[in-house]
């Protein structure tokens, strides 16, 4: 029994957490530090100056770009301080800051969304002290024991951790039972249940045994624990460029490429058509690094890398730490998700709602029995039962003391549990299991009651007979309650394109029911592991990316086919070396939520990249006429912008290129708007915001500096 | 827009459209001939040539290569064409079928023709009717066109196939796939094209040239040339002109139409005269007119239409075909217009009209020449009927900048498709992104190796155009051959090298671009700017039909709608602006300011 109660416990917790999750949005819990904090925002902004260092800045080919057109314009400037320069002081030097700006902007960009993961990584390693260890000399609790630092253990001792203390690793729990309070890694505050053997064994470095005892095997050398990991991820030192990153920063060097030969072929072109026009001068050497860096994709290049650890962080906030940055990716390439019944799609209780009587007996004498049956039954089944009763009929739990009553107990061999009292033998158990109980003691099982047990079944919930003696009096209808608000999140994964398929060890008639009922597109009847498995392998073999979670050893192998796979932070070690991600609540739900999160970095580096090309083509409106303005002064036909002269025009848009980057960054971070919606819907209303406002953005921003510049006599 | 240029506009891509259907699914049924290569139909008649050809050269057609070694055959192959081509060029003195006697062509001009027409740009530097003998036009050039042609189809042919197979090793027999395609595709439309045009008038001939005496005497002015061709100029840069008056006329003859044929079909393009398809043995009447256009669109949207079917989605293929539809009308309205409105400054030096009529055939006009001079830039064809040099600045913008967005819009056979296929994938890879999936196109992954060959594909012509233009303007030798002063001069180089690194072939000829710079430096940007994106092209075919293919969900980026058609214009449009702004600003775009302020 008290395997289902660990169940119930941690669905419960899974639950709530889902449900905090939904009202709270993207803050999270752990860190409710806001975008802009100061805490924050002054590290890193000491931090934006000392990535300014080359080699640091090499890494970001689009970034490098400007920061040697930054010393180039400085030396010019120099130049032209000395009295022979090619154009003003004043305007190469403008010219020059502004650059500086620009890469300063996109450092502390990158700045901010690491000191944010860094705060996450702090609050997580604080958890993580050295503590002291009862290190003991074999797997039981009566070995002999020594005091030890928790830094000294290795993988394979053994450890005693009682009431109070804490857990100091991660290990797998050997012998005894104890609740424990993970609310330092989960947020969760309500206790979860370890003990060896089964599902629910593995516990983690820094959480504490609230009561009993229990044995652990230590599972990982010092450094390498879970907590370590997950805090190195989330830190970004290991943070690897996904594959994705890769590919879009091949084509942001291509546009690079293509801008520096643009603007470098623009100097014989320039000095050819003054040669022709005989009028003019050719175009500065500062205009065309002004020109370049405006038109190199500046504005995603900055935000690409904040993008990325934005990503994983956000995935923080939700309670989940991905092992790699390509699982948050390809979460968002997800195209079916394989969900398992209990605790993601139903409550993990089943509920009594209705007392279906045999021939012969009344509904409130089944009602009564039903209830004496479940007095001792502490499962969530057995008291809703009681309650059942008494809001139906009030018969009202009575005490059993002066009747000598006997309680007789749920075991795997009898599968039946009741009482014994004033001669009376009630029990309640599986049908077959009461069938052989009532048969053995000479009694018959009605046809009717067959019938109505199938019945039950058939509507996709779990009949439980009762019998008094010999006589069976009729089916309890267990039913599973699917979660409130999961059949909408179903129709969204839908309209994304998302398939869902129910996972269940329920027989093919519940299972059908109940899937009706969530609204799941498909589901698995009687699944045994090696199903799952196979299951994984037909939608990969059609081309379908596949998400799934699972805590079991058993899911250990389905895990690892997944392409994306969500351990339960409750689950085993196995399962969770499996998997690509680890969800800290043991919420099975918060699948969809992974793949959102998936879906939104893809989209904010989609949108922005967008928006950085579509900046382009008022650049060039205002920087083209400008810079042939003495060779060509027909070309100012092309100053649609009617800015003020060609050095404001010019100073705008490299002024603009550099703002917009600190314009973005909240949206770096927080990630673009993720509405669930179908492709063709989400691509015009991104390509709308995006694309066009990435057109006409730069006009209006353009002109306003511009108008500024002039108000403040700065040109 | 007339309703003249409406009405010829809705013909022409009316019969079109009807035409290429059934060809593209022709032309399906050809390519997926694969690996055993049997036909059906009245073509199977040609199969016995196919097998010896394969016997022949030892080749065993159902053996399918990667894409590395259906490369290296494909570059081989074109490498010998050009070395024989430049050989047969040398030595034509010596060799039949050269009435005029023309000697041998010089090792400059030998060299740039060779890889211009083994590259299908047909650019050309000469006069063909005063220095390529019968044979030279036959035996090299015009096999070339067909050989040009087969190069871009087998191409598109392979990459059509990398997005078709699922987790495939191979993308096909190379020496199959050019035979088959020039056997079963090629050659049959060319012979029905060339007797269509013998029996409107276009010769076909090995007759010594004629001299005709003309009724009148005509007196004309030339420009004076040099030794070597060029134009002498006086002190202030101006060409020098010399008058000349004569009644004698001389008229060049030869094989033209079966020439005429597969230049237009193959998109080739270079003429067999001068005047290329002004001229009226080449070009004789309007309908003759109609069809040559109609064959350079021909095989680009049939293929189109082809790839729809083999992917297995024919709306893939409309979506692909809609996009380039729409650019090719707004280039058209535009050109047309501006031809129309002609010059201003016409009118006030005593003109009914401004309208431009300045280089064009009367018997075209202004609405069959700006079609023309549309469809010969959209599709890398290169073969005229008006001079580009003279139309207005914007009439004479949309040329170049067809040119210049890569010749995708239908572009050269092949070619068109493959190119247009890059910007797809270059366009679902940003939106793909904005739907939040890592990006697919057609059910295949587009990661960092379809990333990198795409840059590759797309930075090679723009950096060619962009850098050979540089040089041009700053060297003596560039500036030498310009012959209009001022912003049109500019021009007049930046189309030359677009023209070339794009494999169009056709020019603002005011450029004398028949010097060893022009012609070694335009054969630089010819090869690299064909070869520098089929090989990245055929590498991504290789990777793709690796990959396995992914199901289509709703969350799968739609590229059949209206949406993806427009993602893709912008996409073109987009690189192409972006590339080339700058330069068009100096050139044609003053050129127009200039123009009106007058």
């Amino acid at each position: 029994m008290s395997n289902q109660k660990t169940n119930a416990v941690r669905t419960q917790a899974g639950y709530a957490g889902e449900n905090q999750v939904a009202q709270s949005g993207d803050t999270g819990r752990r860190d409710k530090l806001s975008l802009l904090d100061p805490k924050l925002v002054t590290p890193a902004l000491i931090e934006s100056f000392k990535k300014l260092a080359p080699q640091i800045q090499w890494r970001n080919p689009v970034m490098f770009v400007v920061y040697i057109g930054s010393i180039l314009t400085t030396i010019l400037f120099i130049q032209a301080l000395g009295g022979n320069g090619e154009a003003s002081a004043g305007f190469i030097g403008a010219i020059s800051l502004w650059l500086w700006f620009t890469v300063l902007f996109a450092n502390f960009a990158e700045a901010l969304a690491e000191g944010r993961s860094k705060a996450q990584a702090e609050s997580l390693r604080s958890t993580k002290k050295n503590v002291v260890a009862k290190k003991l000399s074999g797997p039981s609790k009566s070995a002999s024991r020594q005091i030890e630092s928790s830094a000294d253990l290795r993988k394979g001792d053994y450890v005693l951790v009682e009431a109070g203390d804490v857990i100091p690793a991660d290990g797998e729990v050997v012998e005894g039972v104890a609740s424990v309070d993970e609310s330092a890694i989960t947020g969760e505050s309500a206790p979860v249940i370890r003990e060896s053997g089964g599902d629910f064994t593995a516990v983690t470095g820094g959480t504490r045994v609230l009561s009993d005892w229990i044995v652990v095997r230590v599972s990982v050398n010092p450094g390498e624990a879970f907590l370590d990991r997950m805090i190195a991820m989330v830190e970004g030192a290991k943070r690897q460029k996904t594959p994705n990153e890769i590919a879009l920063t091949i084509l942001l060097v291509a546009l690079t490429i293509v801008f520096l030969v643009v603007t470098v072929t623009l100097l014989p072109f320039s000095a050819y058509s003054v040669e022709v026009a005989k009028a003019g001068v050719p175009i500065s050497i500062t205009a065309l690094i002004a020109l370049l860096v405006c038109l190199i994709p500046t504005t995603i290049g900055a935000l690409l890398s904040a993008i990325g650890v934005a990503g994983m962080s956000r995935m923080m906030q939700a309670n989940v730490i991905a092992t790699s940055g390509r699982a948050v990716e390809a979460a968002g390439d997800v195209d079916v998700l394989l969900l398992d019944k209990t605790g993601t799609i139903t409550l993990g209780n089943r509920q009594a709602s209705a007392f279906i009587p045999a021939p012969g007996v009344s509904e409130k004498e089944l009602a009564d029995a039903a209830q004496l049956a479940s007095l001792s039954d502490e499962t969530p089944e057995g008291r809703s039962i009681v309650v059942l009763a008494k809001q139906k009929f009030a018969i009202r739990a009575r005490e059993l003391s002066e009747h000598n009553a006997h309680f007789v107990a749920f075991t795997a061999q009898t599968r039946m549990s009741g009482v014994d009292y004033d001669g009376r033998q009630i029990r309640k158990g599986a049908i077959d299991a009461i069938k052989k109980h009532v048969i053995a003691i000479g009694g018959s099982f009605p046809d009717a009651v067959g019938k109505a047990a199938d019945e039950v079944s058939r509507r996709g919930s779990t009949p439980l007979l009762v019998s008094d003696g010999e006589r069976v009096l009729g089916v309890i209808e267990l039913k599973d309650i699917v979660k409130g608000g999961i059949k909408e999140r179903f129709a969204e994964l839908r309209a994304m394109g998302i398939k869902t398929v129910m996972i269940t060890g329920d027989n093919p008639l519940t299972a059908a029911a109940i899937a009706a009922e969530a609204g799941v597109d498909d589901f698995l009847a009687e699944a045994k592991p090696e199903d799952k498995l196979a299951l994984i392998r037909n939608h990969q073999a059609e081309g379908r990316l596949v998400a799934m979670t699972g805590d079991g050893t058993n899911d250990a192998p389905a895990l690892a086919q997944a392409d994306v796979a969500v351990a339960m932070n409750t689950g085993t070690q196995a399962a969770k070396e499996a998997g690509n991600m680890v969800d800290l609540d043991s919420n099975p739900t918060k699948l969809i939520e992974i793949v959102e999160i998936g879906k939104q970095m893809l989209m904010t580096r989609g949108s922005l990249t967008t928006f950085s090309v579509a900046n382009d083509i008022a650049k060039y409106f205002a920087i083209i006429p400008a810079a042939f303005a003495s060779t060509y002064p027909q070309l100012n036909a092309l100053n649609v912008m009617g800015l003020n002269s060609p050095s404001s025009a010019i100073l705008s848009a490299v002024i603009f290129n550099a703002i917009i980057i600190v314009f973005l960054i909240p949206l770096a971070l927080k990630g673009v708007k993720y509405r669930a919606q179908g492709a063709a819907q989400l691509l015009r209303t991104n390509l709308l915001i995006y694309g066009l406002g990435g057109i006409i953005v730069p006009f209006v921003g353009i002109k306003v500096i511009d108008l500024l510049l002039v108000a403040l006599h700065l040109t | 827009m007339t309703t003249d240029a409406i009405l010829q506009l809705a013909l022409f891509l009316g019969v079109l459209f009807v035409l290429a259907w059934p060809l593209g699914a022709y032309i399906a049924h050809i390519i997926r001939g694969e690996p055993k290569g049997e036909q059906t139909g009245p073509i199977r008649l040609l199969a016995p040539i196919e097998r010896v050809f394969y016997k022949l050269a030892g080749v065993d057609a159902s053996e399918e290569t990667g894409w590395k070694s259906y490369a290296i055959g494909l570059l081989v192959f074109n490498l010998v064409g050009v070395v024989l081509t430049y050989a047969l060029q040398r030595l034509q003195g010596y060799l039949p079928l050269n009435p005029q006697g023309f000697g041998a062509v010089s090792p400059d001009l030998a060299f740039n023709t060779a890889i211009s027409f083994a590259t299908n740009t047909n650019w050309q530097s000469y006069t063909p009717e005063t220095t390529m003998s019968y044979l030279t036009q036959m035996l090299q050039l015009t096999v070339h066109n067909f050989f040009s042609a087969a190069t871009g189809l087998v191409v598109v042919v392979a990459l059509i196939r990398g997005f078709a197979r699922k987790s495939a090793g191979s993308v096909g027999n190379v020496w199959a796939d050019i035979t088959r395609t020039t056997l079963y595709i090629l050659l049959p439309l060319s012979v029905v094209f060339a007797l269509v045009f013998v029996g409107q008038g276009a010769i076909q001939n090995f007759k010594p040239y004629q001299d005709v005496h003309t009724v009148q005497a005509t007196t004309y002015q030339q420009p004076k040339l040099d030794k070597v061709g060029n134009a002498i100029k006086d002190a202030k840069g101006n060409p020098m002109l010399e008058d000349v008056t004569t009644q004698t006329q001389t008229l060049a003859m030869g094989p033209v139409a079966s020439q005429e044929a597969i230049k237009m079909l193959g998109t080739n393009g270079g003429g067999f005269f001068n005047a290329n398809s002004a001229h009226p043995y080449e070009n004789p009447t309007p309908l003759t007119n109609f069809l040559q256009m109609l064959a350079i669109f021909l095989i680009p949207t049939a293929l189109v239409f082809a790839f729809g079917r083999m992917v297995g989605d024919w709306r893939q293929g409309v979506a692909v075909l809609a996009a380039m539809t729409l650019i090719f009308v707004v280039a058209y309205g535009v050109c047309v217009w501006a031809e129309q409105a002609g010059n201003p400054a016409l009118v006030s030096a005593g003109a009914d009209s401004a309208i431009n009529m300045e280089g064009k055939e009367t018997r075209f006009g202004i609405t069959a020449s700006a079609l023309f001079a549309t469809i010969t830039t959209a599709a890398s064809c290169g073969a005229v009927n008006a001079m580009h040099d003279s139309f207005t600045p914007l009439g004479g913008l949309v040329p170049m900048g067809l040119i210049q967005l890569g010749e995708v819009v239908f572009g050269g056979v092949g070619s068109g498709l493959y190119g247009m296929l890059v910007y797809a994938i270059l366009a679902v890879f940003i939106a793909g992104l904005m739907v939040g999936r890592t990006p697919e196109y057609l059910g295949k992954k587009i990661e960092i190796f379809e990333m990198k060959m795409t840059a590759i594909a797309i930075l090679v012509t723009p950096i060619l155009v962009l850098a050979c233009t540089g040089i041009a303007v700053m060297l003596t030798a560039g500036k030498a051959g310009v012959a209009n002063p001022g912003a049109h001069g500019f021009s007049e180089i930046f189309y030359a090298f677009s023209s070339a690194a794009n494999n169009n072939g056709s020019a603002f000829a005011g450029l004398s671009a028949n010097t060893p710079f022009y012609n070694s430096l335009l054969a630089v940007a010819m090869w690299f700017g064909r070869f520098g994106v089929i090989v990245p092209v055929l590498a991504m075919a290789g990777s793709l039909a690796a990959k396995k293919r992914l199901n289509v969900t709703a969350g799968t980026l739609p590229t059949h709608g209206p949406l993806f058609v427009v993602l893709l214009i912008g996409s073109v449009m987009l690189v192409g602006a972006l590339n080339y702004i700058p330069g068009l600003a100096l050139g044609p775009i003053v050129e127009h300011l200039q123009m009106i302020a007058h």
